[in-house]
């Protein structure tokens, strides 16, 4: 037991949920615009994988990571954009578009990744970039802490920082009310001249470029190589991450860094003699354990003030 | 009919048929003069909506014109209406609950600062509008704190803002209580003054002659002509809307009470944002008698009923039904006890929309012996043979019972809710707005068969927001503000309006003792 304690309450531990939490976090942002808009975007794990195998060729041909991520980020844009089409367009069931998404990039990254390497596995045969890490002078001298937030993969920076810009974004500019009210009312939006289907465009297409973000960071920062399935239910982690911290930017954060110290804890407990099995699915049980106290939460929180204000307390 | 010299707007021969066959506008000539309140008025379905909906933009003709200031115009969308001038208040706000009236303002015309959005200066557009129209509204608050009447204002100003010089308000005032009525009639006349034209949509034939210059009445898709308002009377109007004379009275004999069915004590309700919506009230329904629940929309009516009828659940109190406590009732268990209820919105708890007529009449007795062969297939000729004769005792306009509730009509499908509710031998009849937003013919029916059935001992529970309704078909009232009674009114037809709309707004309300008499106790 004293070694489980030594493990959480290492630097080292600090420092790997924060590695852990950044590709949740990304799609979890991407999760909240479009949800916002009034649309699901459950195809964010298609997209993550879509974009980590992107970044991982453009960067192995260009010889440049920030071309590969680039690249990745913006077929991660295209498939949002993609989403759009299918559903406001051509008026498909979103999920089920999205389900035919996420299905595409499971088969269709294996085939691209043996055309191209050679591999069905595995893209360790290119010769691909890694985004760089980042030290931050100051901060890394200070013991204790500075081995936590210090010397990160540049995205991981970037994924907090987003959750600045997307709230920024969200509450502070002209195309955040927009997205906030079609999400709301969409008959609303519509009747002051606001179109519905460019604004969840929009929307769509920025939650493809976040998760794009996420799936560059997967095989590009996470790891140095693309895998099949690297992305492994992350996207679906961050649907509900996005839910769990009540559709905010900052519940997004929290709620991304609960999941990510359950998935550094299952990587951390392979060093003890736990089996390996059990400790992977640990971040998932956290999920759904994670949604089962929300649920509970909220309807005893009715109930409760249903039972206070029968005791006559003014409610 | 009267000529139209100075027409500000004019449309012409405008003829709309719908997909599915429906002609709602025949060749209807409309125009309206630079500064008027023009009334606009019908049954449902009389083609009032679909007209304001074609020269907003959202709907296309087949047929005709419309000509702004003599000069011909195409509509494509409510940005051209709006480009154009015109302006409209729906019947559903056009709001978003959760931005401030500032924000809903400024929404889509928002103004910028660098790449955000500048709210203060939104702020000030709102003030200095409000400020100049008259219409008093807190530029900060949301959306969702605010009561009915003050979101219209919201509405009002948010057409202004766009530059509405003529403006749609589709029977604004169904909301609203009669102080509140009164207010919204002065300033519109603030706004005629200013130079505002006005188009006002209503049912409400008395409102037209209070505020409308003139009024063009209509029916079946056709204009039946304009009229100066002064020159008619309201009786004259309703003969043009329906081709007969409407007994806007409700025959009925004065009520003989027996035993309670319903008995309500000390009820308390906490909705979900934590105030009480309904807060220790006390009453009994009896046998053969229509009890009214007046009261402006959000007063507590809502949860009142999904207490009662087992759609939410309530906080404490007892509710029992002929004697029997409801609490760990179901809803099934509730309505077994003979509890029937025709529910405020028809489409999502009164019908399934996509099934037939006939399936939605079974839907609480499907599982009844006389419709099952062998407690396990559905007995096809029973079915047939009860709902047949349930289309034909209610006289649902239909092609066949098996056809889907959609395609009918507001007042057909609400026909098809009461056929259901009504054949089920009920002792309870808790009635949720029973006739709102349908036509006459279906409104006089539905009341007409309430009646019988409290002539029958039926106890009826009557909920409605259209006071007319409430006033004319109760036999006893009570009046619900703020989850509370405020006054219980033994003889509905002794009260007036306005001395109704006193206790519906809160500012008088009985003593404790006189409100106690609705116990029976």
């Amino acid at each position: 037991m004293s070694a489980f304690f030594d493990i959480i309450f290492s630097s080292h531990f600090g420092y790997s949920v924060l590695r852990v939490s950044t590709p949740i976090l990304f799609a979890a942002l991407g999760a909240l615009i479009s949800d916002k808009a009034g649309v699901i975007n459950i195809a964010l794990e298609g997209i993550m994988l879509i974009s980590a195998l992107t970044g991982v060729i453009f960067s192995a041909i260009t010889g440049s990571a920030f071309f590969g991520l680039f690249m990745a980020v913006l077929f991660g844009g295209l498939v949002g954009l993609s989403l759009g089409y299918f559903s406001l367009n051509l008026k498909t069931n979103v999920i089920l578009a999205a389900v035919a998404i996420n299905l595409i990039a499971i088969g269709g990254t294996v085939f691209i990744l043996y055309l191209v390497a050679g591999d069905k596995g595995i893209s360790s045969s290119l010769a691909s970039k890694v985004l760089p890490k980042i030290n931050i002078p100051l901060l890394q001298n200070i013991p204790g802490i500075g081995p936590i937030f210090s010397g990160h993969n540049v995205l991981t920076y970037l994924a907090f920082l987003s959750v600045l810009f997307i709230w920024f974004f969200l509450y502070k500019t002209p195309l955040g009310l927009r997205i906030r009210a079609v999400g709301e009312n969409e008959h609303a939006a519509d009747s002051v001249g606001i179109s519905v289907v460019k604004t969840r465009y929009i929307a769509l297409t920025i939650s493809g470029i976040l998760a794009g973000f996420g799936g560059a960071y997967m095989s590009m920062g996470y790891v140095s190589w693309f895998s099949r399935d690297m992305v492994a239910g992350r996207g679906f982690i961050a649907l509900a991450a996005e839910a769990m911290g009540g559709a905010t930017p900052i519940g997004c954060m929290l709620t991304s860094l609960l999941f990510g110290f359950f998935d550094a804890l299952a990587n951390s407990l392979q060093l003890l003699k736990i089996p390996y099995e059990f400790v992977s699915m640990l971040p998932y049980v956290a999920t759904v354990v994670g949604l089962v106290i929300y649920t509970i939460r909220k309807t005893e929180k009715i109930r409760r003030i249903q039972e206070k204000a029968a005791e006559g307390g003014n409610a | 009919m009267t000529d139209e010299p100075d027409a500000i707007l004019r449309m012409e021969n405008i003829t709309k048929i719908y997909p599915n066959g429906i002609m709602a506008n025949k060749g209807v000539n409309f125009s309206i003069a630079a500064g008027e309140i023009h009334g606009l008025v019908g049954e449902n379905g009389a083609g009032k909506t679909t007209l304001m909906q074609i020269l907003f933009g959202l709907n296309h003709p087949e047929e005709g014109k419309i000509l702004l200031e003599g000069k011909e115009i195409t509509i494509a969308n409510p940005n051209a209406a709006i480009a154009h001038g015109i302006g409209m208040v729906h019947q559903h706000f056009m709001l978003v609950p959760s931005l401030s009236v500032a924000e809903n303002l400024v929404l889509g015309v928002e103004p910028r600062k660098g790449v955000s959005l500048d709210l203060p200066e939104a702020i000030r557009t709102t003030e200095a509008l409000s400020k100049k129209f008259n219409l008093k509204v807190d530029p900060r608050s949301a959306i969702r704190d605010l009561p009915v009447g003050t979101k219209q204002k919201v509405e009002i100003l948010k057409a202004l803002h766009r530059g509405a010089r003529i403006l749609i308000l589709d029977e604004p005032t169904a909301v609203l209580t009669p102080q509140e009525t009164d207010e919204l009639f002065d300033e519109l006349k603030l706004l005629k003054d200013q130079g505002n034209t006005i188009i006002f949509i209503s049912h409400k034939l008395n409102e037209i002659k209070a505020l409308c210059d003139r009024v063009t009445v209509m029916r079946a898709g056709k204009s039946q002509g304009v009229f100066a308002v002064a020159d008619v009377t309201e009786q004259d109007i309703s003969r043009l809307m329906v081709g007969r004379d409407v007994i806007l009275r409700v025959e009925k004999s004065v009520a003989k009470p027996k035993k309670p069915v319903l008995k309500v004590q000390d009820l308390m309700v906490v909705n979900r944002f934590r105030k009480k919506a309904v807060d220790d009230i006390s009453f009994t329904v009896r046998q053969g008698e229509i009890l009214g629940i007046a009261g402006v929309e959000g007063n507590g009516q809502r949860e009142l009923v999904e207490a009662l009828t087992g759609l939410g659940l309530y906080a404490s109190g007892d509710i029992s039904i002929g004697g029997k406590d409801i609490k760990k009732l179901s809803i099934r268990g509730i309505r077994d006890l003979g509890t029937s209820h025709i529910p405020e919105d028809r489409m999502t708890y009164g019908c399934a929309a996509d099934l037939s007529i006939e399936m939605n009449l079974l839907s609480y007795t499907h599982d009844h012996p006389e419709y099952n062969k062998n407690y396990f297939l559905m007995d096809i000729n029973a079915i047939n043979e009860v709902s047949n004769k349930l289309v034909e005792e209610y006289r649902i306009l239909c092609s066949s019972p098996q056809q889907e509730v959609r395609r009918l009509s507001g007042g057909n499908i609400q026909k098809v809710v009461v056929a259901r509710e009504f054949s089920s031998n009920p002792k309870l009849i808790i009635s949720d707005q029973p006739t709102r937003g349908i036509d006459v013919g279906a409104t006089e029916f539905i009341r007409k068969r309430l009646v019988t059935l409290r002539d029958e001992g039926c106890a009826v529970l009557l909920v409605s927001a259209d006071l007319n309704e409430v006033m004319e078909l109760s036999d006893s009232l009570i009046v619900m503000y703020g989850g509370k009674i405020t006054a219980y009114i033994e003889d509905a037809s002794s009260i007036s309006e306005e001395a109704l709309g006193l206790y519906m707004l809160g500012l008088e309300s009985q003593g404790p003792e006189e409100i106690r008499r609705v116990c029976h106790d």
